[in-house]
């Protein structure tokens, strides 16, 4: 009837008031997520650059493959022993704990199995550490062998979470098939379920490996007073290792010991970028091969 | 007709007599049986038995302090006399730090995942989000000690002491950049990969539905998340949490790198502090006496029981809200 309450035909179609700050919020809301995004991506590009640019001058042949103090090849050679044990332990074990899951617990025993696997994977490292100090060093001597008890409990439950959901992935009807044919359980499981599943459960061991290789806490009370120019594949003695030797050269503060801890970053960042990024690649087409 | 049996017919027989197949059968499915229980065993038995040794190894501290341990905050190897209280305060303060600055950030990367990101953003963005878990804990501390550390000294703690001075929580800056504060940044980085990677999966399990509900009835973005995405994750929002939380309190190497081992309670965060894992780290392999070892333990089973419980809680909250999920859907 007035003149007031029809709004005006010609006004433009842009909101005001309310709506305004409404969008203006919602707006802000967006740029805040992204710029959250932003942060934690930028911070990896930070962390990854300067170790790049700061160990890339320290690496060359002689790094890799000569003792200390030219270079640290028993480093890298007994990370790679105490990480080849650790993984001998963990893999059977974790494999056969996914084969559990899939094949044979009820509901209940899933779900204690499963509750088991995530208190495990929340264990503080260092508290392994001290584990396998009482267990295996305290009264004894330090030992590869000890360190890579602690790294297979860390490997373990990531072993066995990422093997089980490559076995759920299998289909129910090649187990079926195998069944109907009259082949035993242990059988179909043995021949048909795990090679089936064989390319999964390797790539999730990769990733358990990539975890492993880089932690410090355990190695620190169970293998860190060692020669580091003694070239050692002995697990039963003190054997050098990647990470104790940045952590120690890093506490002394000399500028030499700084570029070979950064050298020596380099090669662990790399190994475990490249290996983590390759298996989650692989996993991902390995799931969707079984689930297509 | 008594010759004339089909070929199918006669290796259906061939397989009914064999008995040595069939006992072979049983006992292999028996066995295979039997190994994964025992697999499934192993993997629980350890976590008891880590529990207990860390207990034994704690049984001598335990007898001489008591819960006093607890509380009491001189530690001074030299004179046999043990006290966790400034480290408990350490561990506390640095993992509500990392918590408070990182949760937000974290959720915020999950939601821009989820709904703000294009396909190929995400794709790239996830990935690279989770590989700062990847990163390493002792090259982190040594990025924290050589980069950031001098980084917060002579820029960031200066800022915030001008800016905030006022409050006693920022303090004057000490010399080195060891401190709680650049402690609490490390940490920061470690939890919020972990929150974000949760939450991201939690946001996409969000029914479409509900969402494009409050989108028809005039909700902005931000509307819906705050209305629609958030409410009906906040549990397993703070599940996540929970675990960033149990992350952040049990990182022993990359504090002890930048925290610079003090052993007062100082309410300036710009101090130097120590926390219970990074105390482990540092004086276990040094320790002489079988006192100092058992403190350590000590410290070692209060880390284990309040991660276990957080551990716990998160799983708790972490089902039940799978299962209203569940019954929802």
């Amino acid at each position: 009837m007035s003149g007031a309450a029809t709004p005006d035909p010609t006004a433009p179609l842009t909101p005001s008031g309310n709506l305004r700050r409404r969008q203006l919020v919602s707006r802000a809301a967006e740029l805040a997520a992204t710029a959250a995004a932003i942060v934690a991506v930028g911070a990896l590009a930070i962390v990854v650059y300067t170790v790049v640019a700061r160990g890339a001058s320290a690496i060359d042949l002689d790094f890799i493959f000569t003792g200390y103090p030219t270079g640290v090849g028993p480093m890298l050679l007994g990370t790679l022993v105490i990480a080849l044990v650790a993984t001998l332990m963990a893999m059977p074990v974790g494999v056969l704990i996914a084969l559990y899951l899939t094949e044979y617990a009820g509901a209940r025993g899933t779900g204690a199995l499963k509750l088991t696997l995530d208190l495990l994977n929340g264990l503080p490292s260092i508290i392994l550490g001290l584990f396998v100090f009482a267990l295996l060093v305290d009264h004894k001597q330090q030992s590869g062998f000890a360190g890579a008890v602690a790294l297979a409990i860390i490997e373990l439950p990531l072993i066995a979470r990422g093997s089980q959901e490559v076995l759920q992935l299998v289909p129910q009807s090649l187990r079926e098939a195998s069944d109907a044919l009259g082949v035993a359980r242990w059988r179909s499981v043995l021949t048909v379920v795990l090679p089936t599943a064989l390319g999964g459960i390797v790539t999730a061991t990769v990733l358990a490996v990539a975890r492993a290789a880089g932690e410090t806490a355990p190695l620190i009370l169970a293998t860190s007073v060692f020669d580091p120019k003694h070239f050692s594949v002995n697990p039963f003695e003190a054997m050098p290792n990647v990470p104790v030797w940045i952590y120690k050269l890093s506490e002394e503060g000399n500028p030499e010991g700084f570029t070979e801890a950064w050298g020596m970053s380099l090669l662990l960042v790399s190994f475990i970028l490249f290996a983590s990024l390759g298996a989650r690649a692989l996993l991902a087409r390995s799931k969707r091969k079984l689930s297509s | 007709m008594a010759g004339a049996t089909s070929h199918t017919v006669r290796m259906a027989r061939g397989a009914r007599v064999s008995p040595l197949r069939k006992r072979l059968d049983l006992l292999g499915d028996r066995l295979l049986f039997g190994v994964c229980v025992l697999a499934a065993l192993l993997a629980a038995g350890t976590i008891f038995l880590v529990g207990y040794q860390i207990v034994h190894g704690a049984t001598p501290a335990l007898s001489k302090f008591g819960f006093a341990f607890v509380y009491e905050t001189t530690w001074q190897p030299n004179f046999g006399e043990f006290g966790a209280g400034s480290l408990l305060f350490g561990t506390a303060v640095t993992s509500a730090f990392a918590l408070l600055l990182g949760a937000p950030i974290a959720i915020a990367i999950g939601l821009f995942l989820t709904l703000l990101a294009p396909a190929g953003v995400r794709g790239v963005v996830g990935p690279l989000v989770e590989l700062l878990a990847a990163i390493p804990s002792v090259i982190l501390g040594f990025w924290g000690l050589l980069v950031l550390a001098p980084f917060v000294q002579d820029h960031v703690e200066p800022f915030l002491h001008g800016a905030l001075g006022f409050l006693p929580i920022f303090g004057t800056p000490e010399t080195t950049g060891l401190s709680v504060f650049t402690a609490s940044l490390i940490l920061t980085l470690m939890v919020i990969p972990i929150i974000a990677s949760i939450s991201r999966d939690l946001f996409q399990s969000v029914p479409r539905e509900l969402q494009d509900g409050a989108s028809a009835l005039g909700a902005t973005r931000w509307e819906v998340v705050r209305g629609v995405v958030l409410p009906t994750t906040s549990s397993g929002v703070v599940a996540a949490c929970l675990l960033g939380l149990g992350r952040a309190l049990g990182e022993a190497i990359a504090v002890s790198q930048v925290i610079g081992a003090g052993s007062e309670i100082q309410a300036s965060l710009f101090k130097s502090g120590d926390t219970l894992a990074s105390r482990i780290a540092l004086q276990f392999p040094g320790a002489l006496t079988e006192l100092h070892k058992a403190s350590l333990y000590y410290c070692g089973v209060i880390l284990l029981a309040i991660g276990l419980a957080s551990n716990l809680i998160a799983q708790a909250i972490g089902r039940r809200f799978a299962y209203r999920g569940a019954t929802a859907r």
